[in-house]
């Protein structure tokens, strides 16, 4: 089986990077720290570490950076903000690291965030979603790589504001990122539609949707249209009793994440065809430097990658990059070095802002559909995060004086 | 109306799912008195088996249905070798021992699932002949909801059958009632211990399985359902299965009928109905109450303490001289696992003070400690304290959390009281966790960080180890006190301490405010080491960490627990830091201890180190 | 002068089943008195609501002139009414002497006191106490330990460790072997006599009652149907008919 093999090559490799010591270096390697919630969410952390693990061995088979290798040691903070912090600590005080990256929890991401600027050491937060950690909260030595749920939100508020719907519904996990991932969204559709009428509104505990009464409820508001939030095991319920209750037809459905392999392709031929979605188009996105990316990827994990793969890659290549930029592996020069550092991600070219040290890359809406019994994303664009950010000088306005 | 009508079946579908599985605990704790964490290990374990036989049987009914049934057979049988190769040996343990090592059972399990299955959420095939979805006054209702609405109730009878109509049946319920009569009977408990874990854990095999078509098999589903399952066992009534159905259908449809209303209900709504049952029925609904009037003596309670030889005073006193010495030799890493340590060990005895001393199970203790750094983070959130005073805040909220759960808890005692604390620390996570205004929701408050003097980590361990062995002093103090005599005569027997003007409920509800008030102590201290407090401080499984603490070092003795808080935290950060499959190894060493000292570490040095009495 | 203890009228029901009906006798100073009826009579529920661990549904418990009737246990002990019951409670987890000092400890008042170790608190005369109910050599060691007749004696130092009025004693003799009986049952005359102390008892070993009480109450189903000197009960024809009848279709058997 694939997922066995998997596990014994994570595990290997793992086993690897943490023990091997390059041989050619003549210096010491540059250490750097890595945490995810690798046990609580593996489905989405996994590819994620294949991703760094693999532009981690491209940078160093490229013979480093200032000469000198890389080396990893990754953390599992068990999808808990305490044991998070825990890590961090030994990372720092142990491990001697000059920098860490990762996390996907929100919460996990503010924890390591703010113990960041306690320790002024940088911090290059992944996966995150939450705005917050690069706004309301953002601080001078954590940047965030991937586009948060503003960016997300304005993405697929701009394709469903082009719909005739009028009368719409939510559902969306009752946490902060199922929060504010409906607040954007309100906003900024009504800001362009205000005709828009908001009927309905469910708020399942994470993982734990009680799906068939969920969908009978949104069905009885009698919404033209759907913004679903829900992830991971309970979109796949959700589509499930919708299809079942007949909840989409004739009904349009905007879905965050939605065309993210890593959590639509569990569904397979189910998938629910038509959705407006963000996502990741691996199958047809034939840009050089994303086909590169996925070629190599493909080789060395004889998988397909995820978003998750593309945003490790990424996150490993802004280390190197900063770390060249910087010419040294002190913190506070690589935190300046990343201030503004533009690089090419597989995605294409990204620029972490110096304003609010949040990076550009964007991401890919379309439409839903099935093909070869898996889901596709049909009809899609990328969307550049630049377009979709607020402006820098309103993104510093957000943020903590310093 | 006919929406209701509709909604309705909805809740029933639910509600059978959730009766399988509760079943099956509440026939295990009934007959063995084991709180069987591993049981939603099993349930996913149910699923994902199903999922693998379906691949290989094919699609057809035959294929689908066998798969179920396979798995649930299977499922059966790994509860069995649970109960023969780790449980049977752990019956002799004090008092929820057991508990501990299905913990292990339950990391392991997760590690393997991982291992086995992979990451994904994995996706099974729809019932045949059941996929699709029947017109009810105009609604669309699946299929395979109906036939789950038939599977639950046609369970229940057999069921009923079981156990009112053979003789093992007759046997299992003896057994429930009364487990050391059942034992004078002559009744060969060994194997009726086995068929009933048999049973169990193929009921919770089925539930997990018969999810398949309505739920992807994944690694989330061990830790979503268990406490749900527990949940409808208490308030159907321990042991009672038409208890457990009834209440699988309470909640089943407050959950499809209370997101009509409050859509934001579904985080809180189970633990509120349970606090409610057991506040106004604490039996449950089909229970039997418990005698009016206690019996004589509990049945375990320990031998007396003994004061400690000076051999052992004096090295009491060089550990600490250790302790003091630690920062001349250790790193800064080192000395922040160190005080994260002793902030546990804080947790753990005060955990003790309360189930140890006092016999007060507590399930939900991580509320206190939740109390206690939110304490801290909001005085200095909001009220800008410094970190003096927002340590003494943490202590006073949490000792005020004690009183107002402790005024309800007292009332009622074993395992109903357990449930009521897991309720209310469950309903207080829940208030902290979607009050964003006030307490930062899950986002958590950050910048909690700690006085200029001591943000070193020297400095911090300082402070901590100060504070710690302060509040162990005086928790210690407590125990050899009046008040803690008191409340051990209240464990002891309640009846005599009663009759000699010893007020237990008082006393009890004292020791709820005191306990409290030390694991606050520790919570505000754990918030200044991490610089930020998230609501999982005081999610359920740090109120399980806390147990596996006090059990693993051993509850009948007063350093147990802070034996079990250095062996689990210290091994817990070890492992976690050095490997991802940090769960494996874990629950492989908790199972490893339960079996080499089954009374609790603390347990066997005090029975071969210590002179045996005459 | 007013009686020690006054009951009148007293009722309980536990569902439909009235175990105690209307049931009035008195104990007064220095008296001993026998509460006596078949299984089921009502004797151990009568304990129950005079010592408080059941509440009536009626009637009047006077102690000393004050209406006790509903007060909990340990209000109850507070003025003057020890107690010990059929099966020996006592606290396993603590040694002997730890027991005895826990109910001196309660006597004055100090059982919430969170400083002081037990320990050093009325160790003397708990010692002392001991000492007169013939378990001194026995004071340092685990209750667990002891032979249940040792035990029945560490109960009544526990039901005498606050100079109590009176005294209920639910089956004194029940559980202990026929040998040794007639030590405990003296040991319990002397002590009685020394403290002056009132006791109200039950038994069903007919020597023990007949031969310490000075007063006998007879309860058959719920209700008194003698109440006298034990002479006249012996010869009251009534108790012959209903608990004598009763005890012989039973075969006698305690409990």
């Amino acid at each position: 089986m694939i997922d066995r093999r998997t596990f014994v090559t994570a595990l290997a490799a793992t086993a690897a990077i943490v023990a091997a010591v390059p041989a050619r270096a003549s210096e010491e390697p540059i250490r750097i720290g890595e945490m995810n919630s690798y046990t609580r969410l593996p489905a989405f952390t996994l590819p994620y570490r294949n991703g760094w693990e693999l532009a981690l061995e491209e940078v160093n088979a490229a013979g480093g950076v200032l000469d000198r290798q890389i080396e990893v040691i990754s953390k599992d903070d068990g999808g808990e903000p305490g044991t998070a912090v825990t890590m961090a600590n030994d990372l720092l005080a142990r491990e001697k690291v000059s920098l860490i990256f990762g996390t996907l929890l929100s919460n996990v991401g503010l924890a390591l965030a703010d113990f960041a600027k306690q320790k002024q050491i940088p911090f290059i937060a992944a996966e995150p979603l939450t705005d917050t950690i690069a706004w309301s909260q953002g601080n001078a030595y954590t940047f965030r790589l991937r586009p948060g749920t503003y960016v997300q939100a304005a993405m697929l508020a701009e394709e469903a504001a082009k719909l005739p719907a009028k009368r719409w519904a939510v559902v969306a996990p009752n946490y902060e990122y199922g929060k504010s991932a409906v607040e954007a969204f309100k906003t900024l559709l009504s800001a362009k539609r205000p005709d828009v009428e908001w009927v309905g509104e469910q708020w399942p505990a994470l993982f734990k949707i009680d799906a068939g009464a969920t969908v009978q409820a949104l069905a009885r508001t009698n919404p033209d249209a759907i913004y679903n939030v829900t992830f991971g095991a309970d979109l796949i319920k959700f589509v499930r009793e919708g299809k079942l209750r007949g909840l989409f037809e004739g009904r349009q459905v905007a879905s965050i994440l939605g065309g993210e392999p890593d959590w639509i392709d569990p569904l397979k031929d189910e998938a629910p065809e038509g959705w407006i979605v963000t996502g990741y188009p691996w199958y047809a996105l034939e840009t050089p430097e994303h086909v590169k990316f996925r070629e190599a990827y493909q080789k060395r994990f004889n998988d397909y990658p995820r978003l998750g793969s593309v945003v490790g890659y990424a996150a490993m290549k802004t280390i190197a990059a900063a770390i060249t930029k910087a010419g040294s592996t002190e913190p506070k020069a690589i935190t300046a070095a990343l201030r503004g550092l533009t690089l090419d991600s597989p995605l294409g070219r990204i620029t972490y802002r110096a304003a609010d040290q949040q990076s550009t890359m964007g991401t890919f809406v379309g439409r839903l559909t099935v093909k070869d019994g898996m889901p596709r994303m049909v009809d899609w664009r990328y969307g550049d995060g630049a377009q979709y950010l607020p402006s820098e000088a309103e993104a510093a306005k957000m943020r903590p004086a310093e | 109306m006919s929406f209701y009508a509709v909604q309705f079946l909805t809740g029933l579908a639910s509600a059978s799912s959730l009766f399988l599985v509760a079943s099956g605990l509440s026939i295990i704790f009934g007959v063995s008195r084991v709180v069987n964490f591993a049981h939603g290990s099993f349930y996913m374990l149910g699923a994902y088996i199903a999922y693998s036989l379906t691949l290989r049987l094919g699609g057809g009914a035959f294929g689908f249905w066998g798969a179920i049934g396979l798995a649930a057979v299977a499922v059966g049988l790994i509860g069995v070798l649970m109960e023969m190769a780790l449980l049977r040996r752990l019956y002799r343990s004090p008092e929820l021992f057991q508990l501990v090592a299905t913990f292990g059972v339950v990391l392991v399990v997760q590690d393997l699932a991982l291992a086995t299955w992979g990451p994904d959420d994995l996706l099974g095939p729809r019932a045949p002949g059941l996929s699709g979805a029947v017109s009810i006054l105009g609604h669309r209702v699946p299929e395979y909801d109906l036939a789950l609405i038939v599977i639950g109730p046609v369970v229940l009878v057999i069921l009923w059958l079981l156990l009112n109509r053979t003789r093992w049946g007759i046997l299992v319920r003896a057994a429930t009632q009364d487990p050391e009569m059942a034992g004078a009977l002559g009744i060969n408990q060994k194997w009726l211990l086995t068929g009933v874990f048999f049973l169990g854990s193929l009921l919770a095999g089925l539930g997990g399985a018969l999810q398949l078509p309505r739920e992807p098999a994944n690694l989330l589903m061990d830790m979503g359902i268990i406490a749900e399952a527990f949940v409808v066992v208490v308030i159907g009534g321990m042991g009672s299965i038409g208890g457990a159905f009834l209440a699988a259908v309470v909640i089943g449809e407050l959950q499809a009928f209370g997101i009509l209303i409050f859509p934001e209900i579904t985080l809180v709504l189970l633990f509120l109905v349970m606090a409610v049952v057991l506040v106004i029925r604490p039996w449950g609904l089909l229970g039997k109450p418990e005698a009016i009037i206690p019996k004589a003596a509990a049945r375990d309670v320990g031998r007396p303490f003994r004061p400690l030889k000076a051999a052992w005073r004096w090295a009491g006193l060089g550990l600490l001289g250790l302790l003091v010495a630690l920062p001349a030799t250790a790193g800064d890493y080192a000395l922040q696992v160190a005080s994260e340590v002793l902030i546990f060990t804080l947790f753990a005895a005060s955990l003790h003070f309360l189930m140890g001393i006092g016999g007060m199970i507590s399930f939900g203790h991580a509320a206190y400690l939740g109390f206690g750094a939110y304490g801290s983070a909001l005085a200095v959130h909001h009220l800008g304290a410094p970190m003096e005073a927002a340590l003494i805040a943490a202590p006073l909220l949490a000792g005020m959390g004690g009183l107002v759960f402790g005024w309800f808890c007292v009332r009622l005692s074993g395992v109903y009281l357990a449930m009521l604390t897991l309720a209310f620390a469950q309903i207080a996570w829940s208030g902290v966790f979607q009050w964003y205004d006030f307490t930062g929701g899950d986002n958590g408050l950050i910048g909690i960080w700690p006085a200029p003097w001591a943000a070193g980590a020297a400095g911090y361990y300082y402070l901590t180890l100060m504070l710690t062995v302060a509040a162990l002093w005086v928790l210690k103090r407590a125990v050899f006190s009046p008040f803690g005599f008191a409340l051990r005569a209240g464990r002891d027997s309640r009846l005599r301490a009663e009759a000699l003007g010893i007020d237990v409920r008082r006393v009890q509800w004292l020791a709820f405010a005191l306990s409290g008030a030390a694991a606050g102590l520790a919570g505000g201290l754990y918030a200044f080491l991490k610089g930020s407090v998230f609501p999982t401080v005081m999610a359920i499984p740090v109120s399980v960490d806390g147990l596996v603490m006090v059990l693993l070092g051993g509850v009948h003795t007063v350093l147990g627990p802070l034996i079990g808080a250095v062996a689990f935290t210290g091994l817990k950060i070890g492992i976690a830091a050095e490997t991802h499959f940090w769960r494996i190894l874990l629950g492989g060493l908790i199972l490893a201890t339960v079996l080499a000292f089954p009374k609790g570490i603390a347990g066997f040095l005090k029975d071969k180190l210590m002179r045996p009495e005459r | 002068m007013s009686p020690l203890l006054a009951i009148h009228d007293l009722s309980k029901a536990f569902g439909g089943v009235e175990a105690v009906r209307s049931v009035s006798f008195e104990v007064a100073a220095g008296e001993a008195v026998a509460l006596i009826g078949p299984n089921g009579a009502g004797k151990t529920t009568c304990f129950n609501l005079i010592g408080g661990q059941l509440r009536p549904d009626a009637g009047g418990i006077e102690f000393r002139g004050r209406d006790i009737a509903g007060w909990p246990p340990h209000k109850v002990w507070r003025l003057g009414i020890g107690r010990t019951f059929q099966v020996a409670a006592i606290f396993p987890s603590m040694t002997v002497q730890e027991n005895v000092q826990m109910a001196m400890v309660s006597h004055t008042g100090r059982a919430l006191n969170l400083l002081t170790p037990l320990a050093g608190l009325e160790a003397e005369k708990a010692d002392a106490l001991l000492e007169r109910v013939g378990l001194a050599a026995q004071a340092r060691r685990a209750c667990g330990l002891l032979a249940y007749g040792d035990l029945k004696r560490l109960e009544l130092a526990l039901a005498l460790a606050n100079d109590p009025a009176l005294l209920l004693m639910d089956e004194p003799m029940a559980g202990v072997a026929r040998g040794e009986r007639a030590e405990l049952m003296a040991l319990i005359g002397r002590v009685v006599a020394e403290e002056g102390v009132s006791v109200l008892f039950t038994e069903h070993d007919m020597d023990v009652v007949f031969g310490h009480a000075s007063r006998i109450v007879v309860l058959h189903r719920g209700e008194v149907v003698a109440d006298g000197a034990p002479e006249a009960v012996r010869a009251d024809a009534r108790v012959r008919e209903v608990y004598l009848g009763a005890e012989a279709g039973q075969g006698g058997q305690p409990c």
